[in-house]
């Protein structure tokens, strides 16, 4: 623990940081204990080697990389007994909804045609908008949620994606399309059509 | 004519692949004359920026 016995970190500091880390680890691992597990490593490992860091900032990082990849690890793992592209009676519900936005020969119903979302640069500045944004992610069924997780968060290519979970990349596709349109109607529904928002 | 359903799988998938060119091609067709495809599009970008942000939030700085 030379990071604390040097004084870079101190006890508050390493709470908030580990905090973070835990819901960053369940966001994607959906397991409390596994998600706990994983931090608990990644810090370990990190305040192991307290050299090189220039702070707070620095070891955050740090830690936050070693973290993404212990949940690849155990992504990995996970895919290994369980089947990704499965379909739950969740991901049955979200292709359903899918399929109610448009009219019979495939065009958008009126009242599901996606809506201007305005600019993007004011959304992301504003806090409220996060807790909307992660309880959308939240609501992603799991297996769904793993894979656009892996794409948009550990920043992997797709063909990798497809490749550590053993699914073909077309499944992967469908896997992306569904998620995106799940995150898409949650946002337009719980954030953006709420236009008369006081803000 | 492309229709909605399939210009939301192209638009999800250029997110992952370069699209080729005749796919590139009816899929502008249809965007030219689509509102409602134009934002789901912009609707995509968004959720690639919101996803880096919130991991550069996480991972970085110190909030």
């Amino acid at each position: 623990m030379k990071a604390i016995a040097s004084g870079l970190i101190d006890d508050a500091d390493l709470d908030g940081i580990r905090r973070d880390m835990i819901r960053f680890a369940h966001l994607q691992l959906r397991d409390k204990a596994l998600a706990e597990d994983a931090v608990q490593e990644a810090l370990l490992a990190a305040l192991d080697n307290a050299k090189g860091f220039s702070g707070r900032a620095a070891f955050k990082t740090w830690v936050f990389a070693i973290l993404k990849h212990k949940i690849v690890d155990l992504i990995r793992r996970q895919s290994r007994t369980i089947n990704i592209s499965a379909l739950s009676a969740e991901e049955e519900s979200l292709d359903q909804a899918f399929e109610a936005q448009f009219k019979a020969n495939a065009h958008w119903a009126p009242a599901a045609r996606p809506s201007d979302w305005g600019n993007p640069e004011a959304t992301l500045h504003q806090q409220q908008f996060w807790a909307v944004f992660d309880a959308c992610l939240r609501h992603l069924p799991e297996n769904t949620a793993r894979v656009f997780m892996m794409r948009e968060f550990l920043e992997f290519e797709t063909p990798e994606v497809c490749q550590e979970l053993s699914i073909t990349t077309s499944n992967c596709n469908v896997i992306l399309h569904r998620a995106r349109n799940g995150l898409r109607r949650c946002l337009e529904k719980s954030w953006f059509s709420a236009g008369e928002r006081a803000c | 004519m492309l229709s909605c359903k399939e210009a939301t799988r192209l638009l999800s998938e250029a997110q992952d692949r370069k699209l080729v060119l005749p796919e590139t091609l009816r899929l502008e067709m249809h965007l030219a004359l689509c509102s409602g495809c134009r934002n789901y599009r912009k609707q995509m970008s968004f959720l690639r920026a919101a996803c880096q942000q919130l991991g550069k939030k996480q991972g970085e700085s110190g909030e």
